[in-house]
């Protein structure tokens, strides 16, 4: 065999239970990685993509069994490797990048012993000469203080940093492949591309092979040359990245990217229908035909092969080894490829697709129903030697914040972590006091801890939150979570809860029998959508919506997308949609807001986003979502958030790529209005 | 940094001394509290009211409790616990010689049963559910379940009465030079590291198997480090801290039952001295022996502390941002 290949051959893990049953997690995956390709490996939790990736290390997760086939990498299989020689290749041959780097750096070691220590020992370098290889891919990954940092703990650095650390003691071995899992999903979108950028040109200049694992397809495109679609274990589709986004033939692929919210195009992402199956539910012909909107009968009789599809490197001839090369081969597994792939065209040509309906503007009116005047909400306590010695208390969290939510519109609230989105939240629900400003809901004020407000007020206002595993109650049936608002705000009885309760899961198309069921019986989207019934039961006039899809799949993102819509339209209701995703801002909302550092930098519909010009923040967020082309995509000035905004002047002002001078950091920049009604925050002439 | 390290030090020592002399209050009180005085319990039934008020006299019980207070703290800061009434001398000829075959019980407890609980555990760790590990958490399980009374039974059983290997009690006096002392700790000191390594060795056990399978430890071994070093630099420091932490109360809580490990060897430590004392109804001697064990466990649990804040980076550099 190819002596510089990463080979996986008809490699199968899985789990033997007590019984005997063996559980296929992996199954039968072939995928070759010649020196210095990327490929990128895509699909949704639990589809085995994390258990393939650190299989090539020769490493089985606790209780995971090789059930066959054999990982050759430079011509060696690695499970049958003694351990030296397995612990040589993955010191110096394959390197491996986690997805938690929080989790995976040794929190009592300093970051220097643990970067240098696989460099000493594989490569018998002294220490010195290994600190400055360290040292060297510190400051190339734009690490600051990079000196100092080698004597530091892993948890004085920010989650961004510590991932580039990951990456630099994964890369400083040179090694000849990299395997990613999911190295950017913890972090910010800016901190994202920057990370993305930067890996993209080392392992170009090293000539490093990558697979790179993810559940993002978007991620995905921007890193590798191929994408393989990974779906309940098994390659479901692999070609050229272009390829793969023009033209893909399986219906599974096909429906990932309907799913994918767009900048550009403002509509409504399709959700992929039902789940992945669980381990003991695959069905042994096509995994798929259970979620597919093409299967018929021969899905369910005969097990579809991997093969090469009907695309433009046609399928009139048998393709023979070596007559294409490997890298623009277009694989799929499913018996009516070339029907998805003409459907999908012809769909195109006809503009259909989902509709495009300009989301919820049926709903939106102009009668203002939240309204916050200059709001000041902060965590800061000065203790009371600072109030003696007149210390300055630090800049409040969330400041100088004024904000009209309308009746049945949906408002976007855009920020990086830490951007006080989630304090506004709470102080709009009446969890956190409001230090300063005025805040009302209709003729109500809001100045007020969520008890001493009205009962009526405590109705209209909901909220849902970002992980329904821990705001679901795990002790309680559906009907039990679903009875509670119900009981407090309308004094219905067992049996009209009951009924309501039902007709209320049926409203966010779920069954009547998950009425009895617990939280934990559920999966994340269906458990996201008993909490949105439990905010709908209290017939609210607004709902806050805190990052409820990002815990999400991608295939179920996109139907919680669709159901808030549909409530919408239904009840007339109002959202204020927090979130870090410009894309899901176009698909959804009406008008958008983002925050920098809990200070507004601009608000205005959506629509009007798509041209320039916007505040720099905002352009910079556009950068790293991939909408703006890679040349004018600006960089940051800076690419680490503050710890805490700056006390005076513009809260951008340290980051910011169009800098002034004296005038950003000492005043506070002026609203200005353009003609499309957005108002940007900003000292520059637009 | 050194500088911080010494601010949390002189802290901790701080709080210490603060929570002693809060707990010296505390004991002064509560025996106030008591119905009667050191007058009426030491005379007991043969108190008459003029050998009382002789008694009281004598021992300065008529005068207000905050004089009696300030007296009897001076005199404990300058080393003077007071008379005692069963012995007829200073509380402290008894104290330091008592607690010093004490603390030679415990330091050679303490000494022979960490290291070995902590190495032990590492191992049944390690073995997790193969024969080491059952054999080493089923021992520990025995050791854990049965009282210190039985264990030293047994123990006298098989290795004074059996095989007349060990003396079974105590038959030196308490002022003895250590030397002579030393074959009489051999049972107690077994009896004291039996029932300290058996919780060590299931703290230390649960604590490296959730290190082992912590993604850290998991990252180590993907970078190709050799077991030993994964084990020793990755997996070992974090799962220590836990354990240093609850070895020192294991330790402390040892203390209070040094009582019953002394009565049944017939030792002559500050357990058999507070019963005696106890028995006697010697108020100033009880007074006295609480305040140094609750020293005692104040510099415990203080050393503790100070060793978990070495073994935890992200406690000893919290303050520095």
């Amino acid at each position: 065999m190819n002596a510089c290949s990463l080979q996986i051959d008809q490699l199968s893990l899985g789990y033997r239970t007590q019984s005997g049953q063996v559980l296929p997690v992996v199954r039968a995956v072939s995928l070759t990685l010649g020196a210095g390709e990327t490929l990128g490996l895509v699909g949704e939790s639990g589809c085995g993509k994390s258990t393939l990736g650190m299989a090539l290390l020769g490493h089985l997760r606790s209780g995971n069994a090789l059930l066959g086939g054999r990982v050759l990498v430079g011509g060696a299989d690695v499970f049958q490797l003694e351990r030296g020689a397995l612990a040589r290749l993955r010191g110096q041959q394959v390197a491996f990048v986690p997805q938690n780097a929080s989790q995976a750096l040794t929190p009592t070691m300093r970051l220097g012993a643990q970067a240098t220590e696989a460099l000493t020992l594989h490569l018998g370098m002294d220490l010195v000469a290994a600190q400055r290889q360290v040292l060297d891919l510190f400051e190339r990954l734009r690490l600051p203080q990079a000196a100092a940092l080698l004597r530091r703990y892993p948890h004085e650095l920010s989650g961004g940093q510590q991932q580039r650390v990951v990456l630099a003691m994964a890369l400083v071995r040179r090694p000849a492949w990299l395997i990613l899992d999911e190295p950017t999903t913890g972090l910010d979108v800016i901190t994202q591309a920057h990370v993305l950028q930067l890996l993209q040109t080392i392992t170009r200049e090293q000539g490093t092979g990558m697979l790179y694992i993810s559940h993002d397809l978007e991620v995905v495109a921007q890193v590798s040359a191929r994408v393989a679609v990974m779906y309940a274990g098994e390659l479901v589709e692999v070609a050229p990245v272009a390829m793969l986004f023009a033209d893909p033939n399986h219906p599974y692929t096909s429906g990932l990217l309907a799913a994918l919210p767009h900048v550009s195009g403002q509509r409504l992402p399709a959700p992929i229908p039902g789940q992945p199956p669980a381990l003991h539910e695959i069905s042994p012909t096509c995994a798929f035909a259970p979620r597919c909107s093409f299967v018929t009968r021969q899905c369910h009789a005969h097990a579809p092969p991997l093969g090469p599809s009907a695309g433009p490197l046609g399928l009139a001839e048998p393709l023979l080894p070596g007559t294409v090369p490997a890298a623009s081969i277009h694989l799929v597994r499913c018996h009516h490829a070339q029907h998805v792939a003409t459907v999908r065209s012809s769909a195109r040509a006809n503009g259909a697709g989902p509709p495009a309906l300009p989301p919820s503007s049926q709903t939106a009116t102009h009668e203002p129903l939240l309204v916050l005047h200059e709001v000041r909400v902060s965590y800061a306590r000065p203790s009371l030697i600072e109030r003696v010695r007149r210390i300055p208390a630090a800049p409040a969290t969330v400041d100088n914040l004024s904000l009209v939510v309308h009746r049945g519109e949906t408002l976007a609230l855009v920020g990086e972590s830490g951007s006080g989105k989630t304090t506004l939240l709470r102080a709009i629900a009446g969890l956190k006091a409001v230090e300063a400003g005025r805040m009302s809901f209709g003729a109500t004020d809001l100045m007020r801890s969520v008890d001493q407000r009205p009962h009526e007020v405590r109705r209209a206002i909901q909220i849902v939150f970002q992980n329904p595993d821990a705001s679901l109650n795990p002790r309680q049936t559906i009907a039990q979570i679903l009875a509670q608002p119900l009981r407090l705000y309308f004094g219905l009885t067992s049996a009209r809860c009951r009924e309501r309760a039902g007709a209320l899961l049926e409203r966010v198309r779920l069954a009547p029998y998950y009425l009895e069921r617990f939280p934990g019986q559920l999966s994340g989207g269906e458990k996201q959508r008993v909490a949105i019934a439990r905010a709908f039961a209290a017939e609210p006039e607004l709902v806050l919506c805190d990052e409820v899809i990002s815990a999400l799949d991608v295939s179920v993102q996109s139907a919680v997308l669709e159901l808030l819509n549909a409530l919408q339209a239904e009840q007339r209701v109002a959202y204020l949609f927090i979130t870090h995703n410009l894309a899901v801002v176009r698909a959804i909302a009406d008008r958008v807001a983002v925050l920098y550092h809990g200070r507004l930098c601009e608000v205005g519909p959506v629509a009007g986003l798509a041209e320039p010009p916007w505040h720099p923040y905002t352009a910079t967020l556009l950068g790293a979502t991939g909408v703006l082309a890679a040349a004018t995509r600006p960089m940051l000035a800076r690419d680490r958030a503050d710890p805490a905004p700056p006390a005076r002047g513009c809260p951008f002002q340290r980051r910011c790529p169009h800098h002034l001078g004296p005038i950003c950091d000492e005043e506070s920049p002026p609203w200005q209005e353009l003609v499309t009604g957005r108002r940007i925050c900003c000292h520059l002439k637009l | 940094m050194v500088e911080l390290m010494l601010t949390l030090v002189l802290q901790r020592l701080l709080w210490s001394l603060l929570v002693f002399a809060l707990v010296a209050v505390v004991i002064f009180v509560l025996l106030e509290l008591l119905p009667g005085d050191a007058a009426t319990a030491y005379l007991g039934r043969t108190a008459t009211p003029a050998r009382t008020a002789q008694l009281r006299e004598r021992l300065g019980l008529d005068r207000p409790a905050v004089v009696r207070f300030a007296a009897w703290t001076s005199g404990v800061l300058r080393g003077d616990f007071g008379t005692s009434l069963a012995r007829r001398a200073p509380v402290a000829t008894f104290l330091w010689v008592r607690l010093r075959n004490s603390l030679l019980l415990g330091l050679l407890a303490t000494l022979i049963s960490v290291p070995l609980a902590l190495l032990l555990g590492v191992l049944a760790g390690l073995t997790r559910d193969r024969w080491p590990d059952l054999l080493l958490s089923l021992l520990a399980l025995f050791s854990i379940s049965l009282p210190e009374f039985v264990i030293g039974t047994l123990l006298i059983f098989s290795f004074s009465l059996h095989f007349t290997l060990l003396p079974a009690v105590t038959l030196v006096d308490a002022a003895a030079p250590l030397a002579e002392l030393l074959p009489y700790t051999v049972l107690p000191t077994a009896t004291l590291t039996l029932m300290l390594s058996g919780y060590l060795l299931s703290l230390m056990r649960t604590s490296i198997i959730d290190a082992l399978r912590s993604e850290h430890v998991q990252m180590a071994r993907l970078k190709g480090l050799p077991p030993l070093r994964v084990l020793l630099w990755h997996a070992l420091p974090g799962a220590l801290a836990p354990v240093v932490t609850a070895s020192a109360m294991i330790i402390a809580w040892i203390i209070g039952n040094l009582v019953v490990v002394e009565a049944v060897f017939n030792y002559p430590g500050i357990g058999t001295l507070a019963l005696n004392a106890i028995q006697d109804r010697d108020l100033p001697m009880v007074q006295a022996i609480v305040l140094v064990l609750a020293g005692c466990h104040l510099l415990i649990n203080l050393l503790a502390d100070l060793l978990t804040l070495a073994l935890n980076p992200q406690l000893r550099t919290l303050r520095m941002r």
